[in-house]
Order: C-alpha cells, then structure tokens, then sequence
C-alpha cells in the first residue's frame, strides 16, 4: 500500500465545513478532463494510489487510464464500494426489492444475470453481495486495484445490524476472485476492529478519520489512540485536515506521530497542494522522496 | 431496556443499526411486512422478526418502540403501543392529521410515556447553534425568516413506492418541507397563519414536488422555499436565514454565520461583525456514526429520557404534532382558490391544438 493516498471528495462536491466551497469544487470539476489534470498532477508529484467511490463518473476517469496504459503505468485504483447515493435513491423511487433487481441484472452476459437473479429469487445473501461486487468492480477491469474498500456507509451499517457475516463474504471473494486486499472504511473504528478479529480476519486494512481534532472519529480520540495501540491492523487515515478545520502543518505532524499508521488519504484540487501535502508527510515520517511513492 | 424496531425500509434500516449501538439497549424484536427483509434479517443477525405488529406487542417484551413505517400507519400503531404502556419514537411526520397527533399527544401525557419524533435537524450541531444565539437574544428582535430545503429525490415521473402517494403522507411537504418548518416552529413558536401557499408539481402526478409559502408567527414571519426535484444538490440541504434588529444569522448543516451589529447582545466568543462556526467545532463526536452525528444524538436523547436521565423536551409529540398543524394548514391554504392577476385565457378546441 502507498504511503499516501489520493481521494475523490474535492472531484464530487463533498465538503464537511462548507456548502459554498463545495459548490464552488462540483463546477470546477464537473468536467472529467478537470479531474484527469489533478490526476495526473498527484502522478507526477509521486502519488500513485487513487482511492474513488464507484461514482459513474469515475467510470469514465477509469475509461481514460484504459486508454493510455503508458501514461499510467504506475497508477493505481483503490475503489471504495458502493456508491450509496446510488443505491438510497433507487430504494426512495422503487422500494427495497425493485431497487435491488435492478442492479442486479447489469451486464456480462446470461450466466451472470442468471447468478443474480437466481440469488435473488433465493435470498441468498452470498450470491447477492459478491454479484453486487462483480457489478461495482466492472468499470475497473485491466485496471490495476491492489485494494478494494467497503465504504464507510454500508460498512457502519452492517456493523449497526450486526450482520458481520457480510465481511467475511466481502473479504473472501476479493481475495479470490480479485487478488486484492480487501479495505473496510468506517466512522467506527474501535467497534470494528473487535468484529473483524473475531471473525479472523487478520491485519486488516482499516481506513478511517484520524485527526486532531477528533472530528467524526466516533467513540472519542482517546477510544481511538487505544486501538492504534492494541489492534493488529494497517491503518489508514483519512479526512486529517479535518475538512480544512486543522492548518495543514498542524494535522500532518500530529497524524505522523501517531503509531501504527501505514497510509494517508488527502484530497487536493491543485498541484501546489499535493505537492505541499507531500512535502509535508516525507518531513514529519521522515522519508525519503523514493519513500512516499513506494508501497509497503 | 428491550426496544422494538418496525418498518424496514431504508431509513428503517439505518435507525435499527444506529440504536441497537446505544449502549444499554437490547433490540428485541423487529418487524415489517415484507418477507424477504425479515428473512435477511433473521439470517444475518439473528434478530427477533415479526411479520404482525399486534402479534409482537402481545408477544414480546417491551419497553420501547420505534415506528419507521409510511406515514399513513404511524397513528394506529403509537396509539397500540401506548395503549401497551410503551414509550415511543415515531419517524415524521406524527400522523397526518391534527386530530390524530393531538390525541396521541394526551394518552403520551396522560401515561406518562417517553414520546419523541424524527426531526433529526434539532441535533445537528449548527442548527441547536441557531437556537441558542436566538435563546441569548444575539440579534435582537427577528422579524423575518427564511428555511430552504432542496433535494435531488424524485427526478423523473416514475415511482412507485407510498412517497409518491398523497393519501398515504407522500410529496415534498409531509416529506421534506416538514424538516424546515420544524425548525421555524422551533426558532420561531407557534403559527399563527399561513399565506400564498403554492404546492406544484414537476415530476409527480399524485403530489407536489415544491413547496412555497408564508407563515406568520406571533412576532415575525417566514418564508419556507423546498424543492425535492432539485438535481443540482448531491443530498439534502437545509438551509435557514434568520433577520433580526441587531443581526442576521445563516445556518445549514455545515455552517453557521452570524452578522452583528454593534449592539448585538452577543454570547461568549463571538464579536461584533462576521461570525463563522463550521460543523467540525459544533459537532461532538457520536458514540456510533452511521449517516450523520445527529442520528445517534436523537437517539441517546431518546433512551437517557426513557432512563429518566433527562426531560424528554426535544422532538415531543407535541412540538411535532405543531408542524403536523402548519402542514395541514399549508395544505388547505394551498386548495383555496386563488384570483388570478391575469385572467385565464378560455381554452379553444382547434385542430392544430392548444
């Protein structure tokens, strides 16, 4: 895994802190070659890892680097599934079960059609959740995806129900049929992380809010701090700015003094600030310029 | 204390997960009619599932429910569990008649029972903000408001589940414009009349898409703007913008903005001028974290009031059965023939059409 990690939020008009500055990224990005500048603005500053929502969009993000296999040759696609708004509208406008049916036929032929239909049919969870996997995964086939999250979304869900079982269906399948590491996204890390060593899934990728100022790390930072300390688990932070509440000096040298933290997630909407961001985490990790871009 | 969750739609769903995670609460029982739901309920997470809901409050030991079911039900099924002794969150809106509301209201009082509604903004950090700058009397006397709510929820004709049924609590008023003018009764008190109230519909046959309107307030008056039609917003925003005599507040769910003059009364740490608090500072951190901070906070609310931990004056059926009342009145306001400035033109059957 990358030592640092870039994010989608700025692309899609997500901002925690502001309505207005969200809008302001949502049209400045609403064009996918917008988007594919700071892409390869984050490639040419070392960044390699690209973590994004299955959005549609990123489907044609996805499409691009399809396209120029030179140009991306190091680049790689760590996708965080589902996309929820997706799904949540399709339940407002058809209810539960219609919503389902219809992702589940999708493309790929008869065999897969009939895969989901039929698990459908059964209530089948298995069959429902990897087909529903197969169908997030489609848009990224020959692409490179050493990792694959669960969103934060269905994963505190599932973790609310108690339906653990999903993890370990979602770990399995990823392993196999993609040979990626599976990745869990969560608001709730010291619950989790518990759930997945009881099912056995050891040394998990676990990506959530890591940052001074405790904003969205549920349970309280000191809850937090205890399982840096005491899981087993490569963890990796995200949202460390805090949606901007934290200067960046600040947020950097507070998450790179926390143990155990393999991987940084940052979001940027210039070179200027990746580069910044960059500079900032080789400083406080003590690395190397050949250090950040590689992997671990 | 063992609480029942009915209705598992998807917001059903997300309140099933977030408060079986407050601490002390045992989910005892879940219920919906829909087969498939219950059977990948019962075989992911063992729960309890009942397809009756008369069935399971004769069955099952309860302390508390929690009603996520379309609208229309929500009456019959808080007035079953309150007849049981049970205290009760129900989704919003109450029910979808005054009356309705008002009589669970007195056996919800009359029993003695914990009774709290939906309206998730009142625990969204900025928004309590608003609500205590105008508690402090930071600007002065208001005399306008303005709350918004805009939403990308139905964007096309299609639908086919009870949200585009009007009879059944569906359209954007019992839906969404509920939300904001919750929060006007909230900041605002009592209405005391609504005004030039138009329900249009974009997408819908059966309701409206957009609501606009006037309420008018003891002191002051609003103006409520909700559109759920509305593509260029990612999810739902609120908004709300407060006028006073020495100020002006704007708050979403983000932000809070505050502009005073130099004779606001102003509480500790805000000055005379801009004023910015961002969500991160307003929001403490939630136990669980699903969809927002708000959701675990109306339910903590909810249990430490059943406890007895605290007064259970948040989101009471009587402070919603208000909305239910300006809802209806809005409603009725909207159905009142209204006098055209220009006079209709007669329409003229011709072959080449309108």
């Amino acid at each position: 895994m990358e030592r640092l990690i870039f994010g989608d939020n700025q692309f899609f008009g997500i901002n925690h802190m502001s309505e207005e500055k969200a809008r302001a990224q949502a049209i400045r990005f609403q064009s996918d070659a917008a988007v594919i500048a700071v892409l390869d603005a984050a490639l040419e500053e070392g960044v390699h890892a690209f973590t994004c929502t299955t959005h549609d969009r990123i489907a044609r993000i996805a499409d691009h680097v399809r396209a120029h296999p030179e140009r991306y040759r190091d680049f790689h696609f760590y996708p965080g599934m589902p996309y929820a708004h997706k799904y949540a509208n399709a339940v407002t406008e058809d209810g539960m079960l219609s919503a389902l049916g219809r992702f589940m036929p999708g493309e790929g032929g008869v065999a897969r059609l009939m895969r989901g239909g039929l698990s459908l049919a059964r209530g089948d969870v298995e069959g429902i959740a990897t087909f529903l996997v197969d169908a997030e995964m489609a848009m990224f086939a020959g692409l490179s995806t050493p990792v694959i999250f669960l969103q934060n979304v269905l994963v505190d869900l599932l973790l609310g129900l108690g339906a653990h079982d999903a993890f370990r269906i979602f770990d399995a399948h990823v392993r196999t049929r993609y040979g990626a590491e599976p990745g869990y996204m969560t608001m709730n890390l010291p619950h989790l992380l518990p759930v997945l060593e009881r099912l056995g899934i050891d040394k998990p990728i676990v990506c959530s809010n890591i940052n001074k100022r405790g904003f969205r790390m549920s349970g309280g930072i000191e809850a937090y701090a205890r399982a840096l300390e005491r899981h087993r688990f490569r963890c990796v932070a995200m949202s460390v700015f805090a949606s901007g509440a934290i200067p960046p000096e600040e947020a950097i040298h507070w998450v790179c003094q926390q143990p155990n933290i393999e991987s940084i997630v940052f979001g940027a909407s210039s070179r200027a600030n990746i580069a910044t961001t960059r500079a900032l985490v080789a400083r406080h990790w003590a690395l190397d310029e050949a250090e950040v871009a590689t992997a671990v | 204390m063992r609480i029942a969750v009915v209705g598992l739609g998807k917001m059903g769903l997300a309140h099933l997960a977030q408060i079986r995670m407050v601490e002390g609460v045992e989910v005892a029982a879940v219920c919906d009619s829909a087969a498939f739901m219950l059977g990948l309920l019962r075989g992911q997470t063992g729960l309890h599932v009942c397809s009756d809901y008369r069935a399971m409050l004769d069955t099952v030991a309860l302390d508390a429910v929690v009603i996520v079911t379309p609208s229309k039900s929500h009456v019959a099924m808080a007035r079953a569990a309150l007849e049981r002794g049970l205290h009760i969150f129900c989704e919003k809106p109450l029910t979808l008649s005054p009356q309705d509301s008002a009589m669970l209201c007195e056996i919800a009082a009359a029993r003695g029972l914990v009774n709290q509604v939906g309206y998730h903004h009142r625990f969204m950090g900025t928004f309590r903000e608003v609500k205590r700058l105008l508690d402090a009397g930071a600007i002065g006397t208001v005399s306008h408001a303005s709350a918004e709510a805009y939403g990308p929820v139905v964007l096309r004709p299609a639908g086919g589940t009870w949200r585009s049924r009007r009879e059944e609590g569906g359209g954007c008023l019992y839906d969404y414009a509920a939300h904001p003018i919750n929060l006007l009764n909230w900041y605002m008190g009592r209405t005391t009349a609504v005004g030039g109230t138009a329900l249009n519909r974009i997408f819908s046959a059966d309701t409206e898409d957009e609501v606009h309107g006037t309420l008018f307030f003891e002191h002051g008056t609003a103006r409520v703007a909700v559109n759920w039609s509305d593509e260029s917003q990612r999810k739902m925003c609120t908004r709300v913008t407060i006028w006073g005599s020495t100020g002006r507040i704007y708050a979403d769910r983000q932000e809070v903005q505050l502009f005073a003059r130099s004779d606001a009364r102003l509480p500790q740490g805000y000055h005379v001028g801009w004023n910015t608090r961002y969500t991160t500072e307003l929001t403490p951190a939630a136990e669980f974290y699903i969809r927002g901070e708000e959701y675990a906070a109306q339910f903590e609310h909810f249990v430490s009031a059943i406890r007895g931990e605290r007064a259970a004056a948040e989101n009471d059926f009587a402070s919603a059965a208000e909305t239910d009342r300006v809802l209806a009145l809005l409603r009725a306001d909207a159905e009142e023939p209204r006098a055209a400035a220009v006079p209709a033109r007669r329409r003229r059957l011709s072959i080449f059409g309108r």
